[in-house]
């Protein structure tokens, strides 16, 4: 009776416990991936001759790639304007009173607790010629013709950063919670102001949660269909759309495959990139 | 800013810190440090000494009173400008950070170019004996190791004011005492005027030239280790600092210099008035520390019946009941074979001397 044979217990048991949920993944995840794959191999609609046709097609084809271009580009805006304008909601959390913080997370959550749609339809409402934007700047006789706001890049960055800003302020927020407050005390104390210490100190300590951030919200931005087509409308295309407009109004299941695999291949390669710079970062190991 | 490195002088001047809730931190608290001092701020946990250290580094301003180093009135000035070292309770190392980078941040603040950084870090790292460790981040590094270094980063700086707060808490007993004779060390080449805030008293009474004790905010007493042990001026402050039996009882008669107190436990015997005079018939507390009594074999004294009896190693520890049924410890050095007491024996004791027999007012 050792230790030794109560500790592999214990690991059999939690491969036991995951053996559902894996089960589930092979059979509603990897499966259906390695369909996409096979199918993306093909150069007909039917699926019958082997090729790389298909990948040749979008590679080559500079719709395409202006496509997934302007998609990876709407990602790298939104995850930006969240980092910029969450950092400092997840910094006052960390120096305000209990009840403020109860406040402060449930504005941050609120997002979460609507539904996507209803979210962009209330930006649609704030955003159109006739809306509270364009509608207050009118009264106040700040504009005379309403400013085109819906169906723009920046009307969906926008819309985009408040419906994923949650993604980015949880992970700051845990982040910086992390971060020792006599540091900033000890920075202060040896002569550093405010902006050494947040470049040198607060930033680099809180890496990891920027990295967290920016890969949930980068993820999520760009594969977000709803808000990206109901914002951006019939003249902005993002890949989501172009996908669905392949598979279901084309039916070329094949070249919708191979877009999915291309589309994924690009969000695996920025994913990795980030998760490096933060293998890089020493503040990544934390105290 | 005059420019001399080590040896400022501190005053805080009637400093009173009020919460928002308007409760109070610290009430009028008044402190004279001549430059070079080692000073301890020695008081239970909630005394109001960290928000005292916290008001002299500038991280809170103080509701009333002045902060004066050296010549400067410092209230004005925010904490990365009054050239005061701290180190923190935790170290507060950056852990990001090399220990030399570390070392090296106040300099880096001040504008020093990187070559000067390390090589002044490499002199400050040799001073606290860890010249190998320029490299290692803190977390590869002991408790106190850690410490050195955050010794060393606030030296960097040549601070006029060095603040440790509770430097030796997380430390082990023997790390304890060799950090402890480090600082000692390292205060006595530097010059440095340093505050420790503490709330064990042997770190205070063996470390400092002088010590404050604070109790709910308020300053008991202000003065060389042997005035606070020995000639303690409050009941507080004879209580807190080492231990002591305290006996109630009333005063008979008193002049400015000694009081004849008629103990409940029995006895009639003479005490220094130590919180001021006395007034006759009023009641006081009598505190007599345990290595200040001794068994008398007449019918002076007061009389007890032998408890438990403690050995000690070099003391041994006797509890004694008295009549009105408290009970009183007497510490006896261990010479030779000491005779050993029966449980139940009936013993007088008396003070060693009328001096080592403190009488307060009796609190109501």
């Amino acid at each position: 009776m050792g230790t030794a044979p109560a500790s592999r217990d214990v690991t059999s048991y939690g491969m036991g416990l995951a053996a559902p949920l894996a089960l589930f993944f092979l059979v509603f995840f990897v499966a259906p991936l390695l369909q996409l794959l096979w199918l993306s191999l093909h150069n007909d609609t039917a699926a019958l001759h082997w090729g790389l046709g298909q990948y040749l097609h979008f590679l080559t084809d500079p719709f395409s790639l202006s496509v997934l271009g302007s998609t990876l580009l709407l990602g790298a805006e939104v995850t930006a304007v969240c980092l910029v304008l969450g950092f400092p909601i997840a910094w006052l959390y960390q120096r305000v009173g209990p009840r403020l913080q109860t406040i402060i997370i449930l504005i941050v959550l609120l997002p979460l607790l609507t539904s996507v749609v209803v979210r962009t339809f209330a930006w649609i409402v704030i955003l159109g010629r006739q809306g509270i934007i364009n509608a207050t700047l009118q009264s106040l006789g700040i504009i005379d013709t309403p400013l085109k706001l819906l169906y723009t890049q920046f009307g969906v960055v926008i819309a985009l950063a408040q419906v994923q800003m949650p993604l980015m302020t949880l992970p700051l927020i845990t982040a910086l919670g992390r971060i020792d407050p006599n540091l900033d005390d000890a920075s202060c104390s040896l002569g550093a102001g405010s902006w050494r210490t947040f470049f040198r100190i607060v930033l680099p300590l809180s890496l990891p949660g920027v990295i967290a951030g920016c890969t949930l919200t980068y993820a999520a931005a760009i594969t977000a269909f709803i808000t990206q087509s109901l914002i951006g409308g019939g003249q902005m295309l993002f890949m989501p759309m172009y996908l669905y407009q392949q598979a279901s109004t084309l039916q070329n299941w094949p070249f919708a495959s191979a877009i999915s695999i291309i589309f994924l291949l690009a969000v695996l390669a920025v994913v990795s990139v980030f998760t490096t710079l933060g293998r890089m970062s020493r503040g990544y190991g934390g105290a | 800013m005059a420019d001399t490195p080590g040896g400022r002088s501190l005053v805080v001047d009637a400093v009173t810190h009020r919460y928002p809730s308007g409760a109070l931190a610290v009430e009028n608290i008044n402190l004279d440090i001549k430059g070079g001092e080692i000073i301890a701020l020695l008081g239970p946990s909630g005394c109001g000494k960290t928000t005292l250290l916290r008001i002299i580094a500038g991280f809170i301003a103080q509701t009333q009173g002045r902060i004066i180093i050296g010549d400067d009135i410092v209230d004005a000035l925010p904490p990365n400008r009054r050239a005061v070292g701290i180190v923190f309770q935790n170290y507060a190392l950056f852990p990001h950070l090399s220990i030399s980078e570390n070392v090296g941040y106040g300099l880096a603040a001040r504008g020093v170019d990187k070559a000067s950084r390390q090589r002044e870090a490499q002199r400050l790292l040799e001073l606290v004996q860890l010249p190998a460790m320029a490299e290692r981040l803190p977390r590869q590094l002991s408790g106190g190791q850690q410490q050195r270094v955050a010794l060393a980063r606030a030296l960097a700086i040549k601070p006029s004011i060095l603040l440790l707060d509770e430097p030796f808490a997380a430390l082990d007993k023997n790390l304890r005492l060799d950090m402890q004779i480090e600082v000692k060390r390292l205060q006595r080449v530097s010059g440095i005027t340093t505050l420790i805030v503490t709330h064990d008293q042997e770190e205070a009474l063996s470390m400092a030239d002088r010590v404050a004790v604070l109790s709910h905010g308020k300053l008991e007493q202000f003065g060389t280790p042997s005035d606070v042990y020995d000639r303690p001026q409050t009941l507080f402050v004879n209580t807190f600092v080492g231990s002591s039996n305290r006996m109630p009882g009333v005063v008979v008669s008193a002049d400015r210099t000694a009081a004849k107190v008629r103990l409940d436990a029995g006895a009639e015997i003479i005490a220094r008035p130590a919180g001021g005079t006395l007034s006759e018939g009023g009641r006081v507390t009598v505190c007599i520390r345990p290595e200040h009594l001794q068994f008398v074999g007449d019918e002076t004294g007061f009389a007890g019946v032998v408890g438990m009896s403690l050995p000690l190693g070099a003391t041994v520890v006797h509890e004694i009941k008295t009549a009105d049924g408290a009970g009183v410890k007497i510490s006896q050095a261990r010479i030779g074979e000491t005779r050993a007491l029966e449980n139940g024996a009936a013993v007088r004791l008396a003070p060693l001397a009328p001096s080592l027999a403190n009488a307060f007012p009796a609190t109501l």
